[in-house]
């Protein structure tokens, strides 16, 4: 009873990903029919998250025309330290604020923060929690072309 | 039959009272805004760090301090 009360619906690794358009983001949410997805879930407060804007900004850049979406999600409560934050960082990748909550919720994120590659049927490919500089961009690269290949 | 009974009520009472022990109020990943808050660090303010490290290490020299492990004559 205790282990069922603190479990965590936390999406895997072939779960379907909840659609971007329904959950209530704020901001100009991006088709993403028939292509790869890039999900990093990050916060104002969140060093780790901070730390790994460039690296996603370039992988942003490097595989936007091979039809790879990556978009940055907010989990920030405060409209206005997102909104301080992105004016700050200026993210090279589009960026949404899930201001209620309700995605990370959804989708139970095991750390700050955590990446997900997203298929082009919606399910999930790869997890990567957490970023630990080159080797976080060198795995979050190869499992993006491995997805590309695969396709 | 009355016994059983009893003893089902008072299980099912346990139960109910040590689910408060339970994780569930565990802080999620994307809960944590407040916990990073400048406010939360212990060592945000050097002077009081400063004041209290004095009085621990006047305290507890006999037994080193926060220096060396064992004891001594605290006369330091």
């Amino acid at each position: 009873m205790f282990l069922l009360a603190g479990a965590r619906a936390e999406i895997k690794v072939g779960g379907v990903f909840p659609a971007l358009a329904s959950v209530g983001l704020v901001g100009e949410v991006p088709d993403t029919k028939d292509k790869i997805l890039v999900v990093d879930f990050w916060a104002s407060w969140c060093a780790p998250c901070k730390a790994a804007f460039p690296a996603l900004g370039k992988i942003n850049a490097d595989y936007a025309a091979r039809g790879v979406v990556l978009v940055g999600i907010s989990v920030d409560e405060k409209p206005a330290a997102y909104a301080d934050f992105v004016k700050k960082m200026a993210p090279t990748f589009l960026t949404l604020h899930d201001a209620s909550q309700k995605l990370v919720r959804a989708v139970a994120v095991p750390a700050m923060p955590t990446t997900y590659l997203i298929g082009r049927d919606g399910k999930v490919r790869f997890i990567h929690a957490g970023y630990q500089g080159e080797s976080t961009d060198r795995i979050l690269r190869t499992q993006i072309d491995k997805l590309l290949a695969a396709n | 039959m009355r016994s059983r009974l009893l003893l089902t009520l008072f299980v099912a009472l346990a139960a109910a009272l040590f689910s408060g022990c339970s994780t569930a109020v565990r802080v999620q990943p994307w809960e944590r805004a407040t916990l990073t808050d400048y406010t939360m660090r212990p060592d945000r303010d050097p002077l009081a760090v400063a004041l209290a490290e004095h009085t621990y290490f006047s305290r507890e020299s006999a037994t080193g301090g926060r220096g060396v492990g064992g004891s001594g004559c605290g006369c330091n």
